[in-house]
């Protein structure tokens, strides 16, 4: 079974590194919408830095959600999807697999761009450790929140809009928990509370969100 | 008790049951809203800090309980159309939807006249108020996502996941807007034995509340019953029904 898992990820890595000027993608759309926020709001330190923990999140939100749009899209469209589903394997696991490979294609990168948000952004040194372990425990929430909904609007032409309406104020408590980690952080005070929450809320989406994911993608096949 | 739930999902038998439930549900709205209404408004005592402004909560505390009450029926309307597929619970789903909407906005906007006196200010990014607009923004996902599909019964599916996989999320969002910030007064407590709001206060918000309720039944029960007959316009009991009308 775990063999089938692998082979899933497998598959879906290697069909995107075929197309490897699209890997950077995410990272670069993350990069480009942190540049707008000093240029429409200010560049002073301070504020700035004062403002950071929610914009490096709220950014990521966007990221994500831009991201997870295509998460089925090409597999719906060709008939892939309708493939897994007549495999003899669990259609939860398989579903879980093609998440997992997703996050691994936009999420990790996250954790590699993020000091340099940092730096951009004047988030000090002593709060990076905390930023990306928010980072690695929100962004496969994310990824799994998202992808139910993508797979809700998989069928439908001009998803991307409604996508946000229904996937958006599910990422609020991510947002919520993950920003005000990095924002106590700075101040030096604790945080366990907060990535606790997380933890938990990563936990509650391992576990229902692939059976939410895959009862999604069985309607949109119709 | 299945003999008869399963006689219930039939769309043409739960027409004609809600038919005889209508006029009742309908009666006793009005009833207690004139009852609630002038209990509230006129027989009430003005309150000794807000005065007369306060009289807004006889409509804005149901309407915020219809709010998340009507979430509930959705979901588990929900649940029961994924589960069993039954037609009625589809559209229980669908109409709930726009019902709910239509109290969170109420409860959002008489909220927000009574702020405007009593904070000084007609908003606050306080965590009832933020966690009531994201549950508005929780209906109008539904609803905007039932009108992009054609289908009506692959849109009511896909909007019973949206419900189910929302009232999940329910708690979890209002906790974590909820530790974010409060200023907000805490819950009333009305069933406790020193109850934190006055009997002449309590009882008229108390006969408010069963009128929302009863109102909210009778609104679904018309508005499934308009939605029964335009799906099943083109079979047989509906053109027969249509034409000894």
């Amino acid at each position: 079974m775990l063999n089938v898992f692998l082979t899933v990820i497998r598959r879906d890595l290697l069909v995107a590194f075929r197309r490897r000027a699209e890997l950077m993608n995410p990272v670069l759309f993350y990069v480009i919408v942190t540049t707008l926020f000093p240029l429409g709001v200010s560049p002073d330190v301070h504020f700035l830095s004062q403002l950071a923990p929610g914009l490096v999140w709220v950014t990521t939100l966007l990221a994500a959600l831009i991201s997870v749009e295509s998460i089925f899209r090409q597999d719906f469209e060709d008939g892939s999807i309708e493939q897994l589903f007549l495999s003899p394997h669990p259609i939860s696991l398989l579903i879980f697999g093609k998440v997992v490979a997703h996050w691994l294609i936009t999420g990790v990168p996250m954790l590699g761009i993020v000091p340099l948000m940092a730096l951009l952004l004047h988030i000090p040194g002593q709060a990076l450790p905390v930023l990306w372990v928010t980072i690695l425990l929100g962004t496969p929430i994310l990824s799994l929140v998202g992808a139910i909904g993508a797979a809700l609007t998989a069928g439908l032409r001009g998803g991307g809009m409604l996508l946000g309406m229904l996937v958006l104020p599910l990422y609020i408590p991510v947002l919520i928990f993950a920003s005000s980690a990095v924002s106590a952080s700075m101040d030096g005070l604790a945080v366990s509370g907060q990535l606790a929450m997380l933890g938990a809320g990563l936990i509650l989406a391992l576990i229902l969100a692939p059976f939410a994911i895959s009862a999604s993608l069985r309607i949109s096949m119709g | 008790m299945w003999n008869y739930l399963r006689k219930l999902s039939s769309l043409k038998y739960y027409y004609e049951w809600s038919g005889k439930w209508v006029p009742w549900l309908t009666g006793f709205t009005v009833v207690l809203m004139i009852v609630g209404f002038y209990w509230g408004l006129f027989v009430a005592p003005a309150d000794y800090q807000q005065g007369e402004s306060y009289r807004i909560i006889f409509v804005h505390v149901p309407a915020a309980w219809m709010s998340m009450f009507v979430y509930v029926v959705m979901a588990v309307a929900g649940f029961i159309a994924l589960v069993w597929r039954t037609k009625v619970s589809e559209i229980v789903v669908s109409e709930c939807a726009v019902i709910g909407a239509m109290f969170t906005a109420l409860a959002l906007i008489t909220g927000m006249l009574w702020g405007k006196p009593t904070w000084g200010t007609y908003w606050q990014w306080d965590a009832r108020l933020t966690s009531e607009l994201i549950l508005l923004f929780l209906y109008l996902g539904i609803i905007a996502i039932h009108s992009a599909i054609e289908d009506s019964r692959v849109a009511a599916r896909v909007a019973s996941i949206l419900a189910v996989t929302g009232v999940i999320n329910i708690p979890i969002i209002h906790y974590s807007v909820t530790w974010w910030s409060s200023l907000h007064q805490p819950n009333m407590q009305l069933l406790s034995k020193s109850p934190s709001v006055h009997p002449s206060m309590l009882y008229p918000l108390l006969v408010m509340a069963a009128a929302f309720q009863v109102y909210f039944f009778g609104l679904l029960f018309i508005r499934m019953r308009n939605e029964i007959l335009y799906r099943e316009r083109l079979t047989n009991w509906v053109k027969k029904l249509l034409a000894r009308n």
